[in-house]
């Protein structure tokens, strides 16, 4: 263990892996002593953890499958050492809801983390090399999206593309890229004109190599603390088109809709709404914590260069 | 090799201006000179005399530019080809702002050889390091453990990888300690030695410039006002009121000098 520690801290690496591996040792050991961070890293893994092995955990899959007398009495039971969160009007044990309905918050996190963030960093970065028409361009189609109201767009398409989580993702995707693309716009504007970069430049290096190798790696680190900052937003959003029945539909166990489904009952029955809403929120909150961290070790505005 | 008659750098009528109209700024006013081959030729005058303006419009990096730039007989054009790049290379002022902060020590040399298509990159990065006296501990470092005249060593290595004829140095020690200074001004003296390399130094210290060259241009408001010869002694003979004020204000500060200054707008 103290070979491998002597390893990473090496202070004159051998090679390109070991300097790159110590590099991210420090920055690891300085996530590791944030607490805030390391809850939030804790609570997301965790949630990786139960989507990835969600049918093992779920005791009773997202359907009862009862009908007549049994699903009489099986129905809106509360919460017991049977049924940790109680079921719901279809005899649906809520936790087992919950847990199968992690991998859906997953899955809409991972799509609009591969299309937004990279979308809007192409064209900020872009945008920010070339300037001129290139900038004004793509900046004044950024400006129009950035015109619509997040929402209501959402809304509009959720209405032109039929109900369904896809076009919930898309809304989303469609809507949020242009902040990104202004934030890596903003971060090249203040490294085209380095030196380092007229070095490079002097060197023969093509605008590909100098976007992709100089400016992307530097812009790199504050789009993903924005993205992680955001993440909570997005899945919130989810949550919301799901609520509004514009997201996933019933029966799906998205937590949104399950909300949704909850609301009728929230008087009599208050586990059915409140525990998919403890879930938003925790993983909500494990997101926020997570960028805040990684805002720490990434930002070397904040975080210094050590 | 080619023929040593042949200047390899020409410059002929240059004009440099910024902005128009009543905001037009003329950063260069209709320079000429000529750097023999393998010559160590010396810019030298204050901030703003546009010194570092011709380094820049000579590098490419400065496209606004009337006039003619000549390398090696043939006029350049103002988009420049990866075989200039070949042949003429820079190196700035700061090595805290010239090498890239998250790219290694190994990296940062290894890119010119991957533009150029270079093979041996191993052999070249070792040769190199050893020509700029770089230990090769450093080799995988990152530019923010290094200190400012390691980091200016780094800078040389990479604008020498390409086995350039030509260096552009814009300022090379300003940035550094005095105690460094000498050394790096030494190593680029041994290096020109060793690789026959042409250099056109840019530096407002005239004792610095005149070690180093073997032709000196004083600029003052982007005019060229006098154009001296070093003899072996590295003494000049300066007449123009302007730079005889340079060589005053090089020896440092000293109450006796500062009162025979004059103010030259």
């Amino acid at each position: 263990m103290t070979e491998l520690k002597g390893w990473l801290l090496a202070e004159n690496p051998d090679s390109r892996t070991q300097a790159a591996f110590g590099r991210g040792y420090l920055g690891w050991l300085r996530f590791y002593h944030n607490p805030l961070a390391m809850i939030g890293f804790v609570i997301v893994l965790t949630l990786l953890l139960i989507a990835l092995f969600a049918p093992y955990i779920a005791p009773e899959g997202i359907s009862s499958g009862l009908t007549g007398d049994a699903l009489k009495n099986a129905r809106f039971l509360p919460p017991s050492a049977e049924h940790w969160f109680g079921t719901d009007g279809q005899a649906n044990d809520v936790f087992s809801r919950i847990v199968i309905g992690s991998r859906i918050t997953l899955v809409i996190v991972a799509l609009v983390i591969f299309t937004a963030p990279i979308l809007g960093f192409i064209i900020g970065t872009v945008s920010g090399y070339f300037g001129g028409w290139v900038d004004i361009l793509l900046m004044r189609i950024t400006d129009v999206f950035l015109a619509f109201p997040k929402l209501v767009l959402a809304l509009a398409l959720a209405a032109a593309l039929g109900r369904g989580l896809e076009s919930a993702i898309f809304a989303i995707a469609i809507t949020s890229w242009p902040a990104y693309a202004r934030l890596a716009r903003a971060e090249t504007l203040t490294i085209r004109n380095t030196d380092y970069l007229a070095a490079a430049k002097l060197q023969g290096a093509s605008h590909w190599r100098l976007i992709s190798g100089h400016i992307m790696p530097l812009c790199l680190s504050s789009l993903i603390v924005r993205v992680t900052l955001d993440m909570a937003g997005i899945i919130l959003t989810a949550a919301g088109l799901g609520f509004l029945g514009l997201g996933a539909q019933p029966p799906t166990p998205e937590w949104g809709a399950m909300i949704a489904e909850g609301r009728d009952y929230i008087l009599s029955y208050w586990w059915l709404a409140t525990f998919p809403g403890l879930a938003i929120f925790t993983v909500a909150l494990g997101f926020n914590l997570l960028g805040d961290g990684l805002r720490d070790v990434l930002d070397p505005k904040s975080g210094g260069q050590h | 090799m080619t023929d040593p008659k042949i200047p390899a750098i020409t410059i002929n009528d240059l004009s440099i201006h910024f902005g128009s109209g009543d905001e037009l700024v003329k950063a260069v006013d209709h320079v000429s000179f000529t750097v023999p081959a393998q010559q160590s030729f010396g810019l030298v005058g204050e901030s703003g005399s546009g010194k570092s303006t011709i380094l820049r419009a000579l590098a490419g990096l400065n496209t606004h530019c009337d006039g003619q730039m000549l390398l090696e007989g043939e006029s350049l054009q103002s988009a420049r080809s990866k075989a200039f790049y070949k042949k003429v290379q820079m190196v700035f002022q700061d090595p805290y702002a010239s090498l890239h902060p998250r790219h290694t020590i190994d990296k940062i040399l290894a890119e010119p050889l991957a533009i150029h298509g270079f093979k041996n990159t191993e052999q070249r990065i070792a040769k190199v390091m050893e020509q700029v006296a770089l230990p090769n501990k450093f080799r995988f470092r990152y530019p923010h453990q290094l200190s400012g005249g390691q980091r200016q060593r780094v800078a040389i290595a990479r604008a020498l990888i390409l086995e350039p004829k030509i260096l552009l140095l814009d300022e090379p020690t300003s940035a550094l300690d005095v105690s460094i200074q000498a050394e790096i001004l030494n190593l680029l003296n041994q290096l020109r030695e060793e690789l026959s390399l042409t250099y056109i130094l840019v530096s407002h210290d005239l004792a610095v410039v005149s070690y180093m060259c073997e032709q000196i241009a004083v600029m003052q408001h982007g005019k060229l006002v006098e154009l001296l010869q070093v003899d072996q002694q590295g003494k000049t003979d300066a007449k123009d009121p302007y730079t005889l004020q340079l060589n005053l204000a090089s020896k440092g500060y000293d109450r006796a000098v500062i009162e025979q200054f004059i103010d030259h707008d």
